[in-house]
């Protein structure tokens, strides 16, 4: 189950390379990436470059799905693409590279599920599948508690929540340092 | 008084022997003595001792509620309690306090029952240890029992001091160990993976999971919705019968609960003979990481069943090997959904930041957890991803239904009840368990009990022997869904063959004849 068996891509090998220089080689991938117009090409080649320049010997059999997410064997690919949606998913950073590497490690742990066939297996959902869901009727028969509901909240204003402006997307990684708290 | 059963202290409240408020304060006392563990966040002292004056009154008046009046409990710190501080361990609801009771507590509390405190737990219940929560790990009482002790004392290599203490494992750790140090006759925890099983195995303790859907998950702050179900831990088997009974039944605020009638109150028949049953082994769970006294305990509990007549058969549940995968898969990324609803607006922790909406949720979501539960949502945020969805998720939920059915086989094939480990080995140190990260620890630990999840089964934990440094050692049995008394049927009468011996806390307790009487009468229970 180690990183180092699962196919692995630049991120997540520099990821264990545990050098000095390494945090730097992040950040700068990460920048470049997002300076780039098109994520094919120069960026995948400066990718490469820094693969070979920390002298990386992972058995990188040719250029493996940094660029289009149809090219994944669906395991995992740990890039700073990834890292990015993931947190802007998530609203949940990773905080430092030993959490990129743990989740390498729990999707490779994942990855194992491949070995079994479940051709034609109904997905399962519940166990109760077979048993009707009981719903109660639309009537209120509780409630009128928005005082101790509001009490539990920080900012209040009369019966409101209240809550900073929206539609605000989160400041792009190259505004931003990446792993701040590792 | 509190080595006794939930049953013995129940007769003596109701014969006058001992007064509600009596019970608590001893409670209470013990609570103050075993600090130490830290298996509580909250006592409810205030509380406790009013609910006691009220279940006074009562028996005075002759109406007492039930079997449960005036009796001793502890909740686990992830059911809301009206009130009472609510916290999952976790720095994201440190301070909250919920204005309703959990469907469960609000049973308990019905039947007249003392809360007396909220216990400790794994953050958001992720974890096998009890260690990762924000107040500290959960110490096992067995690291300062005189059957651990004296054996260490044995071993030139062991380290003086409380250096080395024990872990009662995860995550309902802090219910097991107010339950195992008497200061409480119950607790309820929760199960998602094994959370309930795991340290009732490790702390000497009847750990019950119930059949999914037949106790309400209204107010249990969820995990997986798919397989949490509330568990009781007790120190007999007739005792979690008990709470079973008050706790079971439709709850028309969980829609997952089934509407099929339920026996109130759940008393348990003394099975005569075990000669009609079958009790099946499941070859794939000899495993080569389990220890070797665990496995010939079980063998030598398959070979009690036998010597009284039952069949034993081995089955084979052959997608065992990917079960622990499947539920990895799965838990991630129904705690992924799930933790999204903490975003500090209406409830929980909140940052300073008012930049934006997304800034101040992303800060106050890094504040608020900690890094097993950051790490669980975004695997599991990964796992649902578009392009992952079909390959991950949805093949997980197929792997899911191959694991339900090995169980449906097994059983169909003529088996009643299944038998296996709960746990790989007996309670390590806790500074051995730390060395591996949760999730890695979470993977070996729940590997016995969390296929058990996945299918919705009842499953319960016996303390069966200690082990040779003087440890509890529990096995489990695993029933059909919602043949849950059938299940504490044969779990009683094993109980009753094996006669697991009590801890022996004389260092905690200053009081020499309430030892004596402890030994005595918490012997004599066992023998009904």
């Amino acid at each position: 189950m180690s990183v180092h068996a699962s196919p692995t891509l630049f991120m997540a090998v520099a990821v264990t390379a545990a050098t000095a220089a390494h945090s730097d080689v992040i950040t700068e991938s990460r920048r470049s990436a997002l300076r780039t117009d098109t994520l094919r090409g120069p960026r995948k080649e400066e990718m490469w470059a820094r693969a070979l320049w920390l002298g990386l010997r992972a058995p990188l059999g040719g250029p493996r799905g940094f660029t289009s997410k149809t090219d994944l064997q669906g395991s995992g690919r740990i890039t700073a693409e990834v890292i990015e949606h993931l947190e802007r998913l998530a609203l949940v950073d990773f905080g430092s590279r030993e959490a990129v590497a743990r989740l390498e490690k729990a999707i490779a742990f994942a990855d194992r599920l491949r070995a079994l066939d479940t051709d034609g297996v109904e997905p399962m959902e519940s166990v109760l599948e077979d048993r009707c869901l009981y719903l109660r009727s639309d009537n209120v028969v509780e409630g009128n508690c928005a005082d101790e509901l509001l009490q539990n909240s920080h900012r209040v204003v009369e019966e409101y929540f209240v809550a900073p402006p929206g539609n605000t997307p989160l400041p792009k990684l190259d505004e931003q340092e990446p792993f701040p708290h590792s | 008084m509190l080595g006794r059963t939930l049953r013995e202290a129940s007769a003596a409240l109701k014969q006058g022997q001992i007064t509600p408020t009596e019970l608590c304060q001893k409670c209470l006392s013990l609570i103050k003595k075993t600090k130490f563990l830290n298996a509580y966040i909250t006592v409810s002292e205030e509380v406790a001792l009013k609910q006691a004056e009220e279940s006074e009154k009562r028996y005075k008046n002759g109406q007492s509620l039930g079997d449960l009046d005036g009796i001793p409990i502890a909740v686990k710190d992830n059911f809301s309690t009206s009130g009472i501080e609510t916290t999952c361990a976790s720095n994201m609801l440190k301070g909250y306090v919920p204005p309703y009771n959990a469907t469960v507590v609000q049973k308990l509390l019905d039947q007249g029952a003392l809360l007396m405190g909220k216990t400790n737990l794994d953050e958001f219940a992720m974890g096998s240890g009890s260690t990762d929560g924000i107040f500290g790990p959960v110490k096992n009482p067995w690291s300062y029992s005189k059957q651990y002790r004296e054996k260490k004392k044995q071993n030139p290599h062991s380290k003086s001091g409380d250096s080395d203490w024990l872990i009662t494992g995860g995550s309902s750790g802090g219910s097991a160990a107010a339950v195992s140090a008497f200061t409480c006759y119950a607790a309820l925890g929760s199960d998602t993976g094994g959370s309930t099983r795991n340290p009732a195995a490790h702390c000497g303790l009847v750990g019950f999971k119930p059949s999914y859907g037949l106790v309400s998950r209204h107010g249990l702050i969820p995990l997986v919705n798919s397989m949490d179900v509330p568990g009781i831990l007790t120190r007999c088997v007739d005792d979690a019968a008990m709470v079973l009974g008050v706790l079971a039944g439709h709850d028309p605020k969980d829609s997952t609960t089934i509407r099929d009638p339920v026996n109130k109150p759940l008393v348990l028949s003394s099975l005569a003979d075990v000669s009609k049953l079958c009790i099946g082994i499941p070859k794939e769970y000899l495993v080569p990481e389990l220890s070797s006294e665990i496995q010939s305990l079980w063998s030598r509990a398959a070979d009690l069943f036998e010597s009284q007549g039952a069949k034993v058969i081995e089955v084979s549940l052959p997608h065992t090997s990917y079960s622990i995968v499947c539920y990895h898969v799965l838990c991630t990324s129904e705690v992924a959904s799930n933790m999204a609803r903490f975003d500090g607006l209406q409830y929980g922790h909140r940052c300073d930041i008012d930049v934006s909406t997304e800034a101040m949720y992303a800060a106050t979501r890094r504040e608020g957890f900690n890094d097993v539960v950051r790490g669980r949502i975004l695997s599991g945020n990964f796992f649902l991803l578009k392009e992952n969805y079909e390959n991950y998720f949805v093949k997980a939920q197929k792997v899911r239904r191959l694991i339900a059915n090995d169980f449906v086989n097994a059983f169909n094939s003529g088996v009643d009840v299944l038998l296996t480990p709960t746990t790989l080995s007996e309670a390590v140190p806790y500074l051995e368990f730390i060395k591996e990260d949760n999730r890695t620890r979470s993977a070996q630990d729940d590997i016995f009990t969390q296929a058990v999840n996945m299918a919705g089964l009842p499953a319960v934990s016996i303390p069966v022997a200690l082990s040779n440094q003087g440890l509890p050692i529990g096995l489990q049995f695993i029933g059909r869904a919602f043949d849950d008394q059938q299940l504490l049927t044969v779990a009683k009468w094993f109980e009753k063959q094996v006669q697991f011996p009590v801890i022996q806390l004389q260092e905690l307790m200053d009081d020499c004849s309430a030892i004596l009487e402890n030994e005595k009468i918490a012997s004599v229970s066992l023998k009904q």
